[in-house]
């Protein structure tokens, strides 16, 4: 089912509000996740499309029909909370099969179908038990299988792994890709975890303040960032920033002064300060790149494949990858360098890049997919 | 043994004045009662001991028929009365009125008579149920042309059951209240996805998070109705004749107005009994250890 938000705004208080002026859309079939930091209004967002909350201004559209109106159970909807939300006194079976017996499905349908929905995720032996006598990740599977058993055309899951431990969620990631590929159903995600979204979303909206900031897919939001924003959030490590001005072409970068190509720059030439992002998957250990840096050793996480090398560059940190054979001593001077193509300028004032090929390149890569 | 001494002192010096206290007023009373069941003690005041007479006395009265059956009804249909419509009040009060100002606001009104003296509420019903052509509910009969009724006389039990109903339903109202609404609100919306129907969010949300707090209000509601009668006292006392007459009231009414403390005590020592007994049996049934233990949603 397509979904569309349109210039959607909702407010708590009279002061301000807590979506903004929104736009979204949602093709059939596709994966969507809001990406934001807590407070951001992303659970505010879902809890509209739901039906819960009804927007203060602005339209939702599900297949081009209108439903600001619609009450939550005529919207065709699963849902899987943050809390889960199972019913405390039923028996697994019970949870699963509920929507089912609000539908008034018959009681021997509804139960085969609820143990399908179990077996699904896996459920199958803990059909007797209690929310209460299950771990965190199997309440979880119970909330999912919940949310998928009436077959909506549309699933909602508001930070469903964010109680589970890291191995955990990892498996959680793949069982949730994997469901949502074999149902084909519209879904939508929000999480605060980057990785998260990276590796589940054909495409992630980026919100802050009730806004979104940046809508692509995961790849486009890694390497054309539009905003400063974005880049700080998406990537782990996340990309290093450093202090430069840029005038005309010239960028200004601790003692270097370094030439841009002006067809490269979204930029009218004034005196600006920015900041330089490279992420530290761009930058070696040596000179072979157009941009050199020297800085002190300062820390050094091995993480096995590789090891993570904290180097300081006046007061700015900046961290980068070195094979996990070489050595790093501590208080060590290194000389570290990138392509001038991998760096990212943003304005500092108003956080917007600077750079122009993201743009170009993201219609490119629109009109190609 | 001097550290020994050292250890309690300060817990002594504590919790000294409330051991007083609670044995002053609450196990004495039940002591002496206990004492005085059994003496044949009247406006003489002179403790002499009869052995089982006051019992057998009690067996054989001819008003204790009535007496019995009026306390049966009045606990029965008052208790009812409180936890339901309590019930009724704490869902309508916090799940349908959402706005929390407008849910105090109706949860106050009903607190009035609780927190108002008894005379002065038991005044506002006497008005309510006067039986001259001024009484409330007489007025609004007199609006259909219907004569004036003397609703004490000819309903007595009836009164005092809603009158006892109506205040006792705040307790079980702040009680359910407080339960419902710390029922984490997820649960009520991953309900409305799921299509559930209000009947089907009171039975399947609402009941099953206020299951202890209903046997709790239920045990204590019934306790206090079982021993309290001031309302019955102002309201009827008892009449006309027996009509209203409940076991707690027969035994003030031995006591204090025929004088024969020994014959009250023994009618009191046997609701004592009588609340012991179904405490026992409900803290069996209901698993009051668990209900007393947590007040945790499951
Ligand atoms: N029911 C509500 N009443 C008042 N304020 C709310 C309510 N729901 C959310 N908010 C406020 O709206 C903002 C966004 O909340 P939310 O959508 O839950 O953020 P997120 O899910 O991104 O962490 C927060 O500042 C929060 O305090
Ligand atoms: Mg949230």
């Amino acid at each position: 089912m397509k979904i569309e938000l349109k210039n959607i705004c909702k407010s708590f208080n009279k002061k301000s509000n807590t979506i903004d002026h929104m736009s979204l859309t949602i093709e059939d079939g596709e994966f969507v996740a809001l990406l934001g930091p807590s407070g951001c209004g992303k659970s505010t967002t879902m809890l509209m499309i739901a039906g819960i909350y009804k927007p203060d201004s602005g339209e939702i559209y599900f297949d081009g029909q209108l439903v600001n109106d619609l009450e939550p159970k005529d919207r065709n909807i699963g849902m899987v909370f943050q809390s889960y939300a199972l019913y405390p006194h039923m028996t697994v079976l019970e949870n699963i099969a509920f929507p089912l017996k609000q539908q008034k499905v018959p009681k021997e349908e509804r139960i085969e179908r609820a143990k399908q929905a179990a077996e699904m995720v896996q459920l199958g032996h803990l059909l007797d038990r209690k929310p209460s006598e299950l771990s965190g990740g199997q309440q979880q599977r119970v909330a999912l299988a919940r949310a998928i058993v009436k077959k909506p055309k549309v699933l909602l899951l508001d930070e469903p792994m964010s109680n589970l431990d890291a191995r955990l969620k990892i498996e959680m990631r793949e069982e949730i890709s994997r469901i949502q590929k074999e149902l084909g159903i519209t879904t939508i995600l929000v999480t605060h975890d980057q990785e998260e979204a990276m590796t589940m979303a054909d495409r992630i909206a980026v919100m802050r303040d009730g806004k979104i900031i940046q809508y692509s897919t995961p790849m486009e939001l890694y390497n054309h960032p539009k905003d400063y924003f974005v880049a700080q959030f998406i990537g782990t490590p996340p990309m290093n920033f450093l202090k430069g001005k840029l005038s005309n072409n010239q960028l200004r970068l601790r003692n270097m002064t370094i030439e841009l190509d002006r067809k490269w720059l979204d930029f009218d030439g004034e005196e600006t300060d920015v900041h330089v992002g490279i992420r530290p998957h761009d930058l070696k250990l040596g000179n072979n790149g157009d941009i050199r840096i020297r800085g002190i050793v300062h820390m050094v996480e091995p993480i096995g494949h590789s090891q993570i090398v904290n180097v300081k560059v006046g007061n700015e940190q900046v961290r980068f990858f070195v094979e996990p054979n070489i050595k790093m001593e501590y208080g060590r001077e290194v000389e570290i360098s990138a392509d001038i193509s991998a760096i990212h300028l943003f304005d500092k004032a108003t956080g917007r890049s600077l750079k122009k090929d993201s743009v170009n390149q993201g219609q490119i890569e629109e009109l190609v997919s | 043994m001097g550290s020994v001494l050292k250890r309690w002192k300060l817990p002594a010096v504590m919790l000294g004045p409330f051991i007083i206290l609670i044995s002053l007023f609450y196990f004495l009373p039940v002591v002496l009662i206990a004492i005085l069941a059994f003496t044949s003690m009247d406006s003489a005041m002179r403790w002499d001991f009869n052995g089982l007479a006051n019992f057998q006395k009690l067996v054989t009265d001819p008003n204790i028929g009535v007496v019995v059956k009026n306390t049966i009804i009045y606990v029965g249909f008052t208790l009812l009365f409180n936890v339901f419509f309590g019930l009724a009040l704490g869902i309508l009060t916090t799940y349908f009125i959402q706005k929390e100002s407008v849910g105090l606001f109706f949860r106050t009104i009903w607190m009035l008579p609780r927190i108002s003296p008894p005379v002065v509420y038991t005044l506002l019903l006497l008005w309510f149920f006067d039986p001259s052509e001024y009484g409330v509910l007489n007025s609004l009969r007199a609006l259909f042309n219907m004569p004036p009724d003397k609703w004490l006389t000819t309903h007595p039990m009836t009164a005092v059951i809603l009158a006892n109903g109506l205040i006792g339903a705040s307790f079980g109202m702040i009680i359910f209240s407080s339960a419902i609404k710390s029922i984490p609100k997820d649960l009520f919306y991953a309900a409305s996805v799921d299509g559930a129907s209000q009947w089907s969010v009171i039975k399947d949300i609402i009941i099953p998070a206020v299951r202890w707090p209903l046997m709790f209000v239920t045990l204590w509601q019934f306790l206090s109705l079982l021993t309290s009668y001031e309302y019955i006292l102002l309201l009827t006392n008892g009449g006309p004749l027996f009509e209203s007459e409940v076991l707690a009231l027969y035994s003030y009414h031995k006591a204090f107005q025929n004088f024969e403390f020994g014959y009250g005590s023994a009618i009191s020592l046997v609701l004592v009994l009588i609340a012991l007994i179904f405490s026992a049996l409900m803290w069996k049934w209901f698993g009051m250890k668990k209900m007393m233990g947590s007040s945790r949603i499951e």
